[in-house]
């Protein structure tokens, strides 16, 4: 494998006594295996590395990249950089992380297994999920895809303000997309398990989750307008974590583009509601040793039982906002810089689980996914009015499938509103855990 | 200026594609193709009055596949030398395994391609002037109203280009280049914070700015948000909808679009499969994809695997006539592409995918369009939007609505969802209005993103359901 860690410090060698410059280098391997109908349909071996560089200059930024590990293009990278600093706006809190003392917590994400998996395995594993969907329900009608995808990562960060770190880790999962039918209807269900190594994944409950998830939605028709209690699964919570936590990031906060503006210290949610980001957990997918910066991770408490606690940043985010990194830099890669993102949000459990949850409901709508998430949730305002399909809840139990509806309301009459907090986690890809979570309040909108 | 002095076939012989194919089909196969690419892009970020950063980039790579019967085999690298592309083409081969597919030899015949004509590289244009112009676009938001708080805007340019080789002996190459610019704003008044969008994106050089003043984009975006700050809740329910032309393309090729693609017609994933000659819109409605439309986002002289782009008529006055084809899709159907296989980089695998998709105009006055419209709601922009392309139901976000009242439009509404059926959808459009307009998009599929084009005229469907907060 490539030392990252010296071409970091080769480029770095190259910086003047007047800037300071940060060099991320990163390189990855992903091995994708898709088949269709008991054959190989795509294998694809995919290597990228790349090195990135930031240089600031008397208060401007800059950047560049380039898309190979090949150290006279690096520095060739570091003098457009210094080149496109010029052009920034003079910005006295533009700069890089210095070492804060925090140390970073010991994690083992690498997985020596997952490096020497045989391609054999691989696509039996994908052959198995597919055949296990096909198999699972007389109404499965198509297998569109079944995946099975593992890759490494490892990153070296090197900078002027004497940072020096490196991270690597494994991470494999399965995915399979099922389609259910029954004479002219059709429904489609999702199904995946994420891990560090192959031998982490659980391929029963990923296709048992595609065949009921589509199966079970079969018949589903739009529902009358209401307003009622929705119980979101706990994907569909995760994705809703997601959306708060842009509204948490404090560099929207400092600028005004966010609801939770200077309301530290408020009351905004529920008691039963408390919100953590917690990469130092080496359960969550998130989980890493060091931010995008370079500075230890560590758990930071957003929301503890209903009162808003801290927001998240990055150094540039910390600094104008008069405060320090929380260790929550986040990037997409060489090709980025650095923002503030959460990395492995999870809410504290409650008791109930989901099928416990819905009996206690009586009357509602289990929310199986949402769709328009992007197009259909304001963080500035909180206007929240997403697609969802599901199944109603009648007498404490799920009823009929419901597709094509709309549910709205806004982010802090929810938050306000939540009943309850399932003790169901479950561990996804990305940056949120799910976990059921029931609100009253929803407004539907169908027929 | 014409870029054929740059061609990408420079970069790699042919005497060496020639032996990398040789390699990818050593061990038996019945396809290899290379596409090697070389990008550049610049982008610029103004936020708060600041510009934050001023970032440019390189990517240099090919990807190289071989076909075997059903299957595909693929790697890249970013290694352009003959040992890098051998080595890929090794790994691409990996699927072949019988091996002994016995020698092929093929001989690359150069086809040239007439590439864009470009007025102003990008490249050419001093950084200063391209930070000026979001300087100025920040000046035009916040001078359209005291209620403009925050105005970011941004300003990206690419240029790839691209070289295909294959074992049916095509060798050809292309030069793009896109340039664009959007600007967000934030108003502030009563009602709290609004958000307004606009962007101006085209396959042109830095000449796009002379025929579209950064000014009007500027304006735009902040009339959008100052807009919203009477705006009330959306009704929530079912009502009639009538699209402004150029508005809601993008829904025709969520919603429908995506279900013309041949991989998922050819997985029976569509609601289209096994429809040809059924009518599957209302009279009237013809449903064009075309990547041959001048300076359109979605615009391409050849798409990534080689093939010349050209106009494909999906729906006829109503009636489904064909669906979009790549090369591996339309191989296993015995039939050509239709020009529709793109792919993000040298680092993903083509597939179907839609250049400048849109529907026709018809013959109706666009105001008439809405005076007959008792009650309903007027869509001035869409935003995003996600599809089921098993099912059609898809979900888009309006950015910019008002509510019809006896067939006037009225108040401003506040951002909510439209939730419909793309088949449903087409079968219930019952006006066709005579004037037409294009939005520029980026669609992803399968985890890629490309540039697409997306058009109609003003048109109203009967009843699509509203995802607001107030009761309709």
């Amino acid at each position: 494998m490539p030392d990252l860690l010296s071409l970091a410090r080769r480029v770095l060698e190259q910086a003047t006594a007047d800037e300071e410059v940060e060099v991320y280098v990163s390189h990855g391997r992903e091995t994708s295996v898709r088949v269709f109908e008991g054959a190989i349909e795509q294998l694809e071996t995919a290597e990228s590395a790349g090195v990135g560089v930031r240089v600031i200059s008397a208060g401007r930024q800059g950047f560049s990249y380039v898309g190979a590990l090949d150290e006279p293009a690096a520095k060739e990278a570091l003098i457009e950089a210094r080149d496109n600093a010029r052009f920034a706006t003079v910005d006295e809190h533009a700069g890089l992380a210095s070492p804060d003392g925090v140390e970073p917590p010991v994690l083992d994400l690498w997985r020596e297994e997952l490096v020497s998996f045989p391609t054999d395995d691989r696509v039996a594993l994908a052959l198995e999920l597919e055949r296990r969907v096909r198999s699972g329900d007389s109404r499965i009608r198509q297998v569109v895809s079944s995946d099975y995808v593992d890759g490494f990562g490892e990153t070296a960060i090197a900078t002027s303000r004497g940072i020096e770190v490196t991270d690597r880790q494994t991470g494999c999962y399965l995915f399979v997309h099922a389609v259910a039918g029954d004479g002219d209807d059709t429904q489609t269900g999702f199904g995946y398990s994420v891990g560090r190594a192959p031998g982490e994944l659980d391929l029963e409950a990923a296709a048992a989750d595609a065949v009921d998830r589509a199966t079970r939605l079969l018949g589903a028709r739009k529902a009358r307008s209401a307003k009622l209690t929705a119980v979101l699964d706990r994907r569909v919570t995760a994705t809703l974590l997601g959306i708060l936590s842009g509204t948490l990031s404090g560099e929207e906060v400092v600028k005004g583009r966010s609801l939770f503006a200077g309301r530290i210290g408020e009351q905004v949610g529920v008691g039963e509601l408390t919100l953590i980001d917690d990469p130092t957990n080496p359960l969550a997918y998130g989980a890493s040793q060091h931010d995008a910066e370079g500075l230890a991770c560590r758990c930071n408490s957003l929301i503890a039982g209903g009162e808003l606690k801290s927001f998240l940043y990055d150094t540039y985010a910390g600094r104008l906002a008069g405060t320090t990194s929380t260790g929550s830099a986040v990037r997409g890669g060489f090709r980025t810089t650095p923002s503030v993102g959460a990395q492995a949000l999870s809410l504290q459990p409650g008791k109930l689980d989901q099928p416990e949850i819905i009996a206690a409901v009586g009357e509602g709508f289990l929310v199986q996914s949402i769709t328009g998430v992007h197009s259909g949730v304001n963080p500035v305002s909180g206007d929240f009015s997403v697609g969802a399909e599901g199944l109603m809840i009648r007498g404490g139990e799920l009823a009929e499938p419901v597709r094509e509806v709309t549910i709205a309301s806004t982010i802090q009459r929810m938050l306000q509103h939540v009943v309850a907090v399932g003790s169901d986690v479950e561990w996804l890809p990305g940056a949120a855990t799910g976990v059921t979570l029931a609100i009253d309040e929803i407004a539907m909108s169908g027929s | 200026m014409t870029l054929t002095d740059s061609s990408l076939t420079d970069l790699v012989e042919a005497q060496v594609l020639e032996r990398v194919l040789h390699e990818a089909l050593r061990r038996g196969g019945d396809f290899a193709e290379i596409f090697a690419e070389d990008r550049s892009s610049s982008s610029i970020f103004l936020d708060d009055r600041k510009v934050e950063e001023l970032s440019t980039g390189r990517d240099r790579g090919a990807g190289i596949r071989v076909i075997v019967g059903e299957t595909t085999g693929f790697a890249h690298t970013a290694d352009l030398s003959e040992k890098g592309l051998l080595s890929a083409a090794e790994a691409a081969a990996a699927v072949a395994r019988e091996g002994g597919g016995g020698v092929r030899k093929t001989a690359l015949l150069r086809q040239a391609s007439e590439h864009q004509q470009v007025g102003t590289l990008p490249s050419t244009v001093p950084k200063s002037a391209k930070v000026d112009l979001l300087l100025r676009a920040d000046d035009a938001s916040r001078s359209a109203g005291g209620a403009i708080v925050q105005v970011s805007a941004g300003y990206g340019d690419s240029r790839r280009r691209i070289l295909v080789a294959n074992s049916d002996g095509l060798l050809t190459d292309d030069d793009r280049v896109r340039t664009r610019l959007f600007v967000t704003c934030v108003a502030s008044g009563d009602g709290g914070l609004q958000t307004g969008f606009h962007s101006l994106a085209y396959t042109l050089g830095y000449e796009m700015f002379d025929e579209h003043p950064v000014e009007e984009v500027a304006a735009e975006a902040a009339r959008r948000a100052i807009t919203k700050l009477q705006a009330r809740p959306a009704p929530s329910g079912v009502l009639p909808v009538v699209l402004k032309s150029g508005s809601g393309g993008i829904l025709f090729h969520e919603a429908c679009g995506h279900g013309l693609e041949a991989d998922h017609i050819l997985k029976d994933s569509s609601a289209y499969t096994g429809r040809i000659g059924q009518v599957v819109a209302s009279p009237g409605v013809t449903l064009v994809d075309d990547g041959t439309l001048g300076p359109n986002w979605g615009s391409l002289v050849i798409d990534d695997e080689g093939r010349p782009t050209q106009r494909n008529v999906l729906i006829r006055d109503g009636v489904l006539t064909d669906y979009m084809w790549d090369y591996l899709r339309a191989r296993k159907e015995g039939r050509t592409s239709s020009g529709n296989g793109r792919r993000q980089s040298y680092q993903d695998l083509p597939m179907v995918r839609m250049t400048n998709t849109f529907l026709l105009a018809g013959d109706e006055d666009p105001d008439e369009i809405v005076s007959q419209t008792p009650n309903g709601v007027y869509v001035a922009q869409l935003g995003g939007g996600q599809v089921n392309t098993a099912t059609g139901d898809f979900v888009f976000g309006m950015t910019e609505a008002y509510l019809i009242e006896n067939g006037q439009i009225t108040e401003p509404l506040r951002n909510a969802n439209l939730i419909g059926n793309g088949p449903d959808v087409l079968s219930k459009i019952d006006a066709i209005g005579n004037d037409f307009d294009m939005s520029s998009g980026t669609c992803g599929k399968d985890g890629q993103s490309v540039s697409v084009g997306c058009g109609q005229p003003t048109l109203r469907v009967a009843g699509i359901t509203i995802g607001g907060t107030a009761s309709a």
